[in-house]
């Protein structure tokens, strides 16, 4: 990821930024210009409160490496860990790392919570990009 | 009235025990726990910072305050481990809180009293009408070398205070400070580790730093030592603030509810402000507390506080030092090497 894609996903990656349909109330991370329940284009911010649960999970023992360029996931430092496809309480569901937990603790429908986390970092010299992982509640 | 209006902690999940470190360099591990007075010590995860952990620390404050954060003028946190030599703490923090543009922020670098040094900048900046509330920090991923006795108590955590006028749950009375140039404890700028002076760390630099503030403070708040409920020392191990206290005429009573070094280490720049958060989590209205730190070149930091019937509200939504120290996982000794980026 670039310096500027980075920079640009800052208010997505720190506080689940994303978009409120006010029409339909329906929720979207991440955000999005139009409402692809019914078509209204405006649309609001919103900031997810960031608890949810875990819909599926999965073990990731071999790492790969991000084929944008040299970033160094700082996760793929620390396998085995773990991924999961996590569902917000306000509805839309991302992917995202379940971390300080002991694997076997790990369970699908388990409530969980955003933390603030390394996510990359460009080699000894490059920009740290910081943003959210969950552990559980 | 200045003072504290919330405080949020935060301390990694993993641990190391001192065995395990001793039985990895062939060391006697009861020597070491009984000298040092510490039996295990804290560490980062893999993907955690000084700027992870003043973000965790400092959502737990202003969560607990239920302000806009908006309202808060100004960031300085602490450490001497900023991710960044160039780039700073604060900004990270200020975004990750949602705080908007109309802020100042600089980070703060003094051993391990760079959070206590925040802190009065902090006062000084919502005294003098400059900020409505500052948040003022210290965090730290301390390092040390494979093999130094310091590896027994570097450690990581944090504990982030929110500065104001108003509603202060813990009201500042003074503080003052004593400090001198003394070379006891360095880390040059491209060095990975510090490098220390020994035996010379102890009376020249800890000792008479931390009785120097601690008198000239009682002397201008015109209390003794039995005037306090709690007294909280910087604590790099458990030997030496328990030796300062017994100096200075504090009891045992006194000190253990904030000696928070045995088991997690020493958090550097958190090391006397997350002892100061362990007692306002348990502290009654009207208790008074003294809180005094070192950070090595050397110098002190004293404050004389007294708790508000506010303290019931700040508890409400926040999390205790004690909850974060139950809440763990041992690491080996190869694991903690990769956690704290000495085995890649
Ligand atoms: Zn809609």
């Amino acid at each position: 990821m670039t310096v500027p894609k980075i920079w640009r996903k800052i208010p997505e990656m720190y506080n689940l930024k994303g978009r409120i349909c006010p029409e339909c109330n329906s929720y979207f991370f991440p955000p999005r210009e139009f409402c692809t329940k019914c078509g209204n284009e405006k649309m609001e911010d919103y900031f997810f409160q960031g608890i949810g649960k875990i819909i599926s999970f999965t073990i990731i023992r071999t790492p790969v490496s991000d084929p944008e360029n040299e970033n160094m996931d700082i996760a793929a430092r620390n396998i085995p860990y773990v991924l999961a496809i996590i569902e917000l309480a306000e509805g839309p569901r991302l992917t995202a790392q379940v971390v300080d937990c002991r694997k076997e603790d790990v369970e699908i429908g388990k409530d969980v919570e955003m933390v603030f986390r390394k996510i990359m970092e460009k080699g000894e010299k490059g920009v740290i990009q910081y943003g959210y992982k969950f552990r559980l509640a | 009235m200045v003072g504290i209006v919330t405080w949020g902690s935060y301390i990694p999940k993993y641990r190391i025990k001192a065995e395990d470190i001793a039985k990895a360099w062939g060391s006697n591990p009861e020597q070491i726990k009984s000298g040092l007075m510490i039996t295990e010590k804290s560490l980062p995860g893999i993907d955690e910072d000084t700027i992870t952990i003043a973000v965790e620390a400092a959502r737990n404050a202003v969560r607990a305050a239920r302000i806009d954060p908006k309202s808060i003028g100004a960031v300085y946190i602490g450490s001497e481990s900023h991710p960044y030599a160039v780039k700073p703490t604060g900004t990270v923090v200020a975004e990750a809180l949602n705080m908007g543009n109309k802020y100042t922020t600089a980070d703060f670098e003094f051993a391990c009293k760079a959070g206590t040094a925040a802190i009065q900048v902090s006062m000084a900046m919502v005294r003098s009408g400059m900020a409505e509330y500052a948040l003022a920090g210290g965090c730290d991923t301390a390092q040390a070398s494979p093999g130094d006795p310091l590896e027994y108590t570097a450690a990581a955590g944090g504990a982030v205070f929110l500065i104001g006028l108003e509603n202060v749950s813990a009201e500042i009375n003074h503080t003052v400070s004593y400090t001198s140039d003394t070379p006891d404890f360095w880390r040059k700028k491209y060095e990975k580790y510090p490098a220390h002076g020994g035996a010379f760390t102890g009376q020249p630099a800890y000792y008479r730093h931390v009785i120097a503030a601690t008198s000239m403070l009682m002397e201008k708040a015109n209390t003794s030592s039995a005037d306090y409920d709690y007294a909280i020392f910087h604590q790099p191990n458990g030997k030496f603030p328990t030796r300062v206290a017994k100096i200075l005429g504090f009891k045992k009573e006194q000190i253990q509810p904030g000696l928070v070094v045995s088991k997690i280490g020493n958090t550097y720049s958190g090391s006397s402000i997350l002892g100061l958060c362990a007692v306002l989590d348990i502290a009654k209205p009207g208790d008074r507390i003294l809180l005094t730190s070192y950070g090595s070149g050397a110098g002190s930091d004293s404050f004389d506080i007294t708790v508000t019937d506010k303290i019931f509200y700040a508890r409400e939504k926040n999390r205790t030092v004690e909850s974060y120290i139950q809440d763990k996982i041992y690491v080996d000794y190869t694991k903690y090497l990769k956690n704290t980026g000495n085995l890649r």
